[in-house]
């Protein structure tokens, strides 16, 4: 080896070396958790929440560290943790999380100022969380594929054979669940296992509504079974010109047209409960709704009385949703059950 | 270029068989030298192999838990038998295509005068160093027509080929030519000379290639995850995402690593004995190259359109998104310069960390195994390749049961997930570990301490130095595997913190493709980066000539 090529490999050892050094510094200071540094366990949509708590942070100068993933994932993650969670505030997308967390007992009451913030009927009966943002189910239909005219009055019309192959669902996303908890909660288990049953003939299957509503508006399958917030996201993203599918409102009260609701809950566990209730508080200011109704980021109904949505929405009042309270929607565990009985789990 | 990372796993499945000649006891456990290896060395190694078990053991634990009619009931429902025809569908079908077009180009490079070979053999490995799950972000936001399987199979085939074409081509290299030459002499044609005397002699290396494919397709969670083809992997990830770790995921892993031990199995069975080493001594010939003559030009197109679809589309569909800024992506509020920079300390970090550790880990089990011989060396030896049949999802998984359980205090811990990544790759390190201690002959040691130096002066002036590049080699293609990891990483990474990795994930599966750009081109410059420097530090015969 000669000795000038040596040094030169010396020399970027050695670089290369500090560099790891440095970088190897910068991932420990995690670990020293500064005094109130809020763990907030997040369902939500990671745009949404990186939004919120930057606002939440320069508004108040209380940290927040954030550990996202799947609703349902965080709900049980806490439930494996029990009394040694880290977390103090969960915020998830779908209200059946909450109720599970809250049937365990692991939630304290949120401070009536926050409750009083929304309408009471979204809130836990209990007042163990709190109602945030709410979101619609509908139907995405490719138009060139299928006629609006030609699209059935009920989601449970999709278990006819004459649907199949021309629907899609995402029955591993958890915003699929709350439907069918509409379905249990209106017809019944039977009803339901049979109308499932017949999904899982008729419908592709696929992992997240994203592909779903990315199928349907490709002509990959006429229609789609989401949330209201996907198919806004796709426009958003594609633009109003190269987007190929539309949405169509169920209505009349039937199972399909089921409003979910995002909410958030204070721990019993929480290590920082004050400033856990403060930032609920946030959650449901005119401050922060406002921010995430114009945000062209999150396409959730605000629930605040007084703050408008964002114009791509149907109007909130316009929404004809079954009459279910969240506790009727109940807390996932029948859904998981029946859904793996049907084979779509 | 990249052919370090993959081509020392290919050693792993062809280690020496262990020496049962002596018949005490002591003797078999500790083997016929003289020397007993020293305890500490071998807790050293133990605890290594302790780390790899771990997970294994954990997950059967927690599958046999279950209960036999619960497991029955969530075993033999539909679903399983769906997942388990896609998983075997993919798998298959991509191991033959691999094996077809990594073959066909090893081939048409080494054994032609194809023009431009030595651009066309750096280009055929650098598809390595791109993670799948980016390559496959880059075709879905191209078109969504790509998802389902033959987007599946186009992407995980272009990510997986070089494994087969390094093994092939080395091979290649290494074949004496007379063997051919005589075929011709008893009047074989040229397809003949291929089919019946070339491809035999390829096969160790074909399907030592074949192995590692397949292991890998049932490893990989990104590429189909964004692809929405549901595998086993894909689908204990979704049961992950509806019951943290419900019994539905750890019954789903066991089938996994099931599905990966008969890969394992299936491998050394097909592989047999068959011997093709050369018994002649003398020099052996270079092998004649074939003139293409009129193919030159078909197979010149066939390179372009593999190189097109390998690397060109991905790298330009991610320039193309760079180029997108926040006009197009939802979410412009997830791309700021401290966000990128945090997410880059943040892999790098833990690319290094684990880099040190894992090599670590792999010294004393490398050590024993040049230096001593024995049952319980073979088996501790053995069993730290184990990790390498098991997918990241399942050690992931475990990892995090067991921390929520036993090791509380490690929860959520920046060194819990380096732990993970060590052992995860930990057979990776040991067969270049192994390899460079190799090569620092034990008489070298022997004269040394003969001169009165006590051992550690032996380790710090005789053998590190002689072991030194292979070390480096093996931190190094530690920390690029972990760069570009994905599962693991999901499912451990501390809270608050975000690698580049987890960002493409968080991004594209919300199909913020804009903003995911630039983090796919951090990492992806990072990783083909450091793979160039990783030639240019420790030369490309350091790691080759130990498979």
């Amino acid at each position: 080896m000669r000795p000038q090529r040596r040094s030169g490999r010396a020399v970027l050892l050695g670089l290369l070396s500090a560099v790891g050094l440095l970088a190897f510094a910068g991932i420990w200071p995690v670990a020293s958790a500064e005094a109130e540094t809020l763990t907030l366990y997040s369902g939500q949509h990671e745009q949404t929440v990186d939004l919120l708590v930057a606002d939440f942070e320069k508004e108040t100068g209380i940290k927040v560290r954030v550990h996202s993933g799947e609703g349902p994932e965080v709900a049980n993650q806490i439930l494996a943790e029990g009394a040694d969670s880290p977390a103090d505030v969960y915020f998830t997308e779908n209200s059946p999380e909450l109720m599970l967390l809250e049937e365990k007992g692991l939630l304290a009451k949120v401070s009536a100022a926050a409750l009083a913030s929304v309408p009471g009927r979204y809130n836990s009966p209990g007042g163990y969380w709190l109602a945030v943002l709410a979101r619609e189910s509908v139907l995405a239909y490719n138009p060139a594929m299928i006629g609006a005219d030609q699209l059935p009055p009920s989601m449970l019309d999709f278990a006819d054979p004459a649907w199949k192959g021309k629907i899609a669902i995402a029955p591993s996303d958890a915003d699929f669940l709350p439907a069918v908890a509409a379905v249990v909660a209106l017809k019944g288990k039977d009803a339901t296992l049979q109308w499932l049953q017949g999904l899982k003939r008729n419908a592709q299957i696929f992992d997240d509504d994203e592909a779903v509503v990315a199928a349907v508006d490709r002509g990959a399958v006429a229609t789609g079974l989401i949330n209201n917030y996907y198919w806004d996201r796709l426009e958003i993203q594609q633009g109003a010109a190269a987007t190929h599918s539309k949405l169509y409102h169920f209505g009349h009260g039937d199972p399909g047209a089921v409003v979910n609701v995002s909410g958030a809950a204070v721990l019993k566990s929480a290590p920082y409960p004050t400033a856990a209730q403060r930032f609920l508080v946030y959650l449901v200011s005119q401050r922060a709704q406002e921010l995430l109704a114009g945000s062209k980021v999150n396409f959730e109904y605000p629930l605040r009385p007084g703050v408008k949505p964002d114009p791509m929405l149907k109007p909130f009042e316009e929404l004809q949703p079954p009459s279910l309270d969240p506790a009727r929607l109940g807390d996932d565990s029948d859904v998981a059950a029946l859904l793996q009985e049907a084979g779509l789990l | 270029m990249s052919d370090r990372v993959a081509s020392p796993r290919l050693a792993s499945p062809s280690l020496a068989s262990p020496s049962l000649a002596s018949p005490s006891l002591a003797r078999r456990l500790f083997g016929s030298r003289p020397r007993r290896p020293p305890a500490a060395l071998v807790a050293g190694a133990g605890l290594g192999v302790v780390l790899v078990l771990m997970p294994l053991a954990y997950t059967a634990f927690q599958a046999f838990g279950v209960g036999l009619a619960p497991a029955a009931h969530l075993l033999f429902r539909p679903l399983v038998g769906e997942l388990l025809v896609h998983t075997l569908a993919i798998v298959v079908a991509t191991t033959l295509c691999s094996a077809v077009i990594g073959t066909l180009a090893a081939w048409f490079i080494e054994r032609t005068d194809l023009p431009g070979r030595h651009v066309w053999s750096v280009l055929a490995v650098v598809p390595l160093a791109i993670p799948a799950f980016i390559t496959s972000y880059a075709w879905v936001s191209l078109a969504p027509m790509f998802q389902g399987f033959g987007g599946a199979l186009l992407v995980v085939t272009s990510a997986y080929y070089p494994l087969i074409y390094l093994p092939v081509a080395a091979a290649l290299r290494g074949m004496d030519p007379a063997l051919e030459e005589t075929a011709r002499t008893l009047g074989c044609g040229p397809w003949d000379r291929f089919f019946r005397v070339a491809l035999p002699q390829l096969r160790p290396a074909l399907f030592g290639g074949m192995l590692l494919v397949a292991l890998d397709v049932l490893a990989e969670f990104g590429a189909f995850g964004l692809l929405g083809y549901r595998t086993f992997t894909t689908e204990i990830y979704a049961e992950y995402r509806t019951s943290f770790n419900g019994p539905g995921a750890s019954l789903l892993a066991g089938v996994l690593i099931l599905l990966c031990l008969l890969c394992l199995a299936g491998e050394l069975k097909v592989r047999g004995g068959a011997s093709y080493g050369r018994i002649g001594r003398g020099t052996r010939r270079r092998p004649a190259r074939y003139a293409l003559g009129q193919a030159t030009l078909p197979v010149l197109v066939g390179f372009f359109m593999l190189t097109a679809v390998t690397l060109g589309v991905p790298l330009s569909v991610i320039g193309y998104w760079l180029g997108q800024e926040s006009a197009t992506a939802i979410s412009p509020a997830q791309v700021s310069f401290g966000l990128l920079a945090s997410a880059t300390v943040a892999s790098l970090g833990f690319g290094v960390a684990s880099a040190v550790l894992t090599t670590l880990l792999a010294l004393p089990l490398g050590f024993l195994a040049v230096r001593y011989r024995g049952t319980l060396i073979t088996l501790l030896e053995r069993s730290a390749y184990l990790a390498q049949g098991m997918p990241g999802i399942v050690i992931a998984l475990a990892i995090v049961s067991l921390a929520i359980h036993a090791l509380h205090p490690l929860y959520q811990s920046a060194l819990l997930l380096v732990v993970a990544y060590a052992i995860l790759f930990l057979p990776l390190a040991l067969v270049s570990v192994r390899a460079a201690l190799g090569q620092a002959q034990p008489s070298l040691e022997e004269s040394a301490r003969a001169l009165g130096l006590n051992w550690a002066r032996v380790a710090r002036r005789v053998t590190l130095p002689l072991a030194a590049p292979g070390l480096g080699a093996a931190a190094a293609m530690v920390f690029v595997s972990v760069v570009g990891e994905l599962t693991t990483t999901l499912l451990l990474v501390p809270i608050g913190t975000r690698t580049l990795a987890t960002q493409i994930w968080a991004d594209t599966s919300t199909l913020a493709f804009a903003a995911a750009a630039p983090y796919a081109a951090l990492l992806v410059s990072i990783s083909l980066a450091s793979t160039w420097l990783l030639t240019f530090l420790f030369g490309a015969s350091n790691v080759l000539e130990s498979t």
